[in-house]
């Protein structure tokens, strides 16, 4: 049996049992902070399939987070109450960009595309900056919510957090599944050596393109559900620093791995809350921190988890 | 629009320009020589603004704090050279890539806590202070004439160093063909050394100049880092003629886009439709070119050659 | 099979190919040998479509395939191997050849199914790492193959492309005596059913497997023939044979 299957079952486990547990011991005041790290942990693992699998360092996916929140956002203004049709909208928005910024920065590879990523990153970032009818820099605070064809299932009060959870398992399973099949196959073979993918007779470009799509679509499907959550939306979440967490994320937990997103995308949270309930100025710590995993730790988290003979993977 | 009013734009743009590549220079020949991407390189340029805030209000003196805040931020990145980056420069770019956030997080709180988070600012230096005319109805502030002139003889400098002497030699021989450096028994870590001090020093400066036009805040690197990468990517990666002209190009682009968008669409539009659309156009302006020039010319309009 | 007309292509002031001719027959190898900076993989870069010619064409089965990209000479049937070994390192042995399997047999835009159990791909795999004498080593990941090991999983993937012709950039580079011979063998029996184009610096495996020879110096066919006509042909022995006979 796979070990890296059984932690990630018993990690879905533990976020499905949460709700029912944290009441009895009085902290329901951490649903809020699961539900954050969830929403991280999709977009991670959403980039992972680029970077992990894929092997093209995105530094500008927080922005498909914001694409996918601020079409949903604006969906809403607009008085569409549907999730299925808020949702379509995001995926119809996000997907739209991703194929057009991706077409692009894939004419170039390595740190150029690392460089034109980052910087359409931040093009979206300042256009929703712009965006004076819906909040400008201060952002948008939403009076209607998406409803389930009129339940309030998707929202806060509602099951949101189930809603989320799913969510999340899809891109964990999906996501994996994509990797293993035969696209994510070739999607490797480029990763590994470019070239030799392309003399096996792939038009690499091709795959890159549908996966960084595939990868920003998921993004700002949490965008979305983001929405839903916080009620309300600003550029903030698009900023670029958002998509260096989100490569932490990925990287602190290990590469094209399983569980790795998931795994670092909780880490941080958890950090983050750590560090920040000990001292204000937790960045003072969190900084040097990264800066000493990067030097000391190689393979990240999921090599702590991982047993040496599976390494392979 | 008025004639004066444009020139006043150009000048301004020109002078948004130089600091660019001030701070795009470092960063080019960092990656370029050591294939090293340098996220906190924005970060130096913040450090050269708190500096001088620091050091004026220590000395009282713009010319002495200038010189001490150059010094320090050489020290600091030779520092962080020393600590952190030549461990780096094996590594993968996305290892550097996420060290150097780490770095960026650490000295953007570090800033917040030593200055507090509210905007900075320095008042002119007063031998620098007031405005000369230019033309029968253009007067343009004397300081940003200087930082203008300033800029220029240091692009020239560089530009010189680069290629007349024997370390500009190994820089460029360096971004093209790192092996033959090496086989040339040069101190490869020496050079690195030099190439990054000088970096750092260069951004450092453009913080310095900026400090007395710009709000001085945390995390005000970051986001002229990401222009400085627009900057390299119009340029070409490892050149400096090539970050010259691009950012240049962008100063200017994005100083007339700011102010002119609304006004052209305006044209088009009606004025509430020009009123939204514009400020949202000007800010795309410059990633617009970036992608135009990606479809054209990949490679940036003069790159290095051989770059790996 | 293969025909190359007058292919002509130069960097700034330097030619490095210069209106080159050249076919290669059903049935048939054709050797390009030449000294070091002669443009022998320069001429292979252009066939397979690495580098793009400034004049002329190449042609496979009668096909002008002089404007298509890597990837689609690749799939037109032009299978070729590198000078420096060139495989998926992360990859199992295995999967390298099941990859390039894949590319010839149905859609790779197939999302969910595991491609690793898909029998049909690895059966082939197999059969062809078999026949290069790599079956019992499938399983190994291809970082830890040897680099002869590594020269014959090359050729096990250019293999699984079904080419219609394989241009062979200097097979025996770095390969010790009996792995040479081996591979000299191999190479043989292929011969049969796979045209081929072979670049290669070892005089030994060039006359013991090439039907036609052409000498390329300084970007130009200064002698061809057969092999024997070659080793008579004073200019050939000059410019090459001089030197690299021994």
């Amino acid at each position: 049996m796979d070990r890296s299957l059984v932690i990630g079952a018993l990690i879905f486990a533990c976020l499905l049992a949460m709700p029912v547990l944290l009441p009895l011991v009085g902290a329901e005041y951490l649903t809020g902070l699961l539900i954050k790290a969830m929403l991280l942990a999709i977009a991670a693992i959403s980039l992972d399939l680029i970077i992990g699998h894929g092997g093209m360092v995105s530094l500008g996916h927080a922005a498909f987070i914001g694409v996918g929140a601020y079409a949903a956002a604006i969906g809403l203004e607009s008085g569409i109450e549907n999730i299925l049709v808020l949702l379509l909208l995001t995926l119809v928005v996000t997907g739209g960009i991703a194929l057009i910024t991706g077409a692009l920065a894939l004419r170039t590879t390595g740190v150029y595309f690392l460089m034109i990523t980052l910087a359409f990153g931040q093009m979206i970032y300042f256009t929703l900056t712009s965006l004076a009818a819906y909040g400008g820099d201060d952002g948008l605070t939403l009076w209607s919510l998406a409803t389930f064809f009129g339940s309030d299932i998707v929202q806060n009060r509602g099951g949101l957090y189930f809603v989320i959870l799913a969510v999340l398992f899809l891109s964990w399973f999906g996501v994996y599944r994509i990797s293993q099949s035969r696209f994510g196959r070739v999607l490797r073979a480029a990763r590994d050596n470019p070239q030799r993918a392309e003399v096996m007779g792939y038009p690499i470009a091709r795959y890159q393109l549908i996966a960084y799509v595939i990868a920003a679509l998921i993004a700002g499907i949490s965008g979305l559900l983001l929405v839903q959550h916080a009620e309300f939306v600003s550029p903030s979440i698009a900023a670029w620093q958002r998509s260096g967490d989100l490569i932490v994320a990925v990287v602190l937990g290990g590469l094209g791995t399983r569980n790795g997103a998931l795994l670092g995308a909780f880490f941080i949270v958890i950090v983050e809350e750590l560090l920040s309930s000990v001292i204000h100025e937790w960045r003072l710590i969190y900084g040097p921190l990264l800066v000493l995993l990067v030097l000391y730790a190689k393979g990240g988290l999921n090599d702590l988890l991982t047993p040496a003979a599976q390494k392979g993977r | 629009m008025s004639l004066t009013l444009f020139l006043i734009l150009c000048l301004n743009g020109l002078q948004y320009g130089l600091l660019l590549f001030l701070i795009a220079a470092g960063l080019t020949l960092v990656f370029g020589v050591m294939g090293f991407i340098n996220l906190a390189h924005g970060v130096q340029y913040m450090v050269g603004a708190y500096l001088i805030f620091a050091f004026t209000g220590l000395t009282g003196h713009f010319g002495l704090a200038l010189v001490l805040s150059l010094v320090t931020a050489l020290l600091i990145g030779l520092l962080l050279e020393y600590v952190v980056f030549r461990h780096l420069y094996d590594r993968t770019h996305l290892d550097q890539v996420l060290a150097t956030f780490g770095i960026i997080i650490f000295l953007n709180e570090l800033a917040k806590v030593l200055f507090g988070p509210t905007t900075l600012s320095i008042a002119t230096p007063e031998f620098l202070s007031g405005s000369i005319q230019l033309t029968e109805q253009l007067r343009y502030p004397v300081y940003r004439l200087v930082t203008i002139g300033v800029g220029l003889v240091v692009a020239a400098g560089l530009f010189l160093t680069i290629s007349y002497t024997r370390t500009g030699m190994l820089i460029r021989a360096g971004s093209t063909t790192p092996e033959m450096v090496a086989a040339l028994g040069v101190n490869i870590k020496q050079l690195f050394r030099i190439v990054f001090g000088v970096g750092a020093m260069l951004a450092g400066f453009a913080g310095v100049i900026a400090a007395p036009i710009f709000a001085i805040e945390p995390g005000m690197g970051d986001n002229i880092l990401i222009v400085a990468f627009v900057v390299i990517i119009i340029g070409g990666v490892g050149s400096i003629g090539g970050a010259f002209v691009a950012a240049i190009l962008v100063g200017l682009i994005d100083t007339l886009g700011r102010s002119l968008a609304t006004e052209l669409l305006s044209f088009v539009f009606n004025p509430s439709m020009a009123n939204q659309i514009g400020p949202a156009l000007a800010s795309m302006l410059i990633y617009i070119l970036m992608a135009a020039i990606l479809v054209i010319r990949p490679k940036g309009l003069l790159p290095a050659k051989g770059v790996h | 099979m293969l025909e190359i007309e007058n292919l002509h292509k130069s960097f700034g002031a330097l030619t490095v190919s210069h209106d080159i001719s050249l076919s290669v027959g059903a049935g048939q190898c054709h050797a390009v040998i030449g000294p070091n900076g002669a443009g022998k993989t320069t001429l292979i870069h252009q066939i397979s479509g690495v580098l793009r010619q400034d004049k002329g064409r190449v042609a496979l089965d009668g096909k002008d395939v002089s404007a298509l990209s890597v990837w689609e000479r690749v799939q037109a049937g032009l299978g070729r191997t590198f000078q420096i070994t060139s495989v998926l390192p992360s990859f199992s042995v295995l999967e390298n050849v099941a990859t390039a399997v894949q590319a010839k047999n149905g859609s790779s835009l197939r999302f969910l199914a595991a491609a690793a159990r898909e029998a049909a791909l690895n059966d082939i795999a197999q059969d062809i790492l078999t026949r290069v004498g790599l079956g019992a080593r499938s399983g190994q990941q291809a970082a830890d193959l040897s680099h002869g090991e590594l020269r014959l999983l090359e050729l096990a993937i250019a293999l699984a492309g079904e080419p219609k012709c394989l241009l062979l950039d200097e097979p025996m580079a770095g390969l010790g005596r009996t792995e040479s011979v081996a591979l000299i063998d191999l190479l043989r029996t292929l011969r049969e059913e796979l045209p081929m184009l072979l670049v290669e610096h070892d005089m030994d495996a060039v006359f013991q497997l090439a039907d036609d020879l052409s000498v390329l110096v300084d970007g130009q066919i200064v002698a061809r023939g057969t092999p024997d006509e070659v080793r008579q042909n004073p200019k050939a022995r000059a410019a090459y044979l001089g030197e690299g006979s021994g």
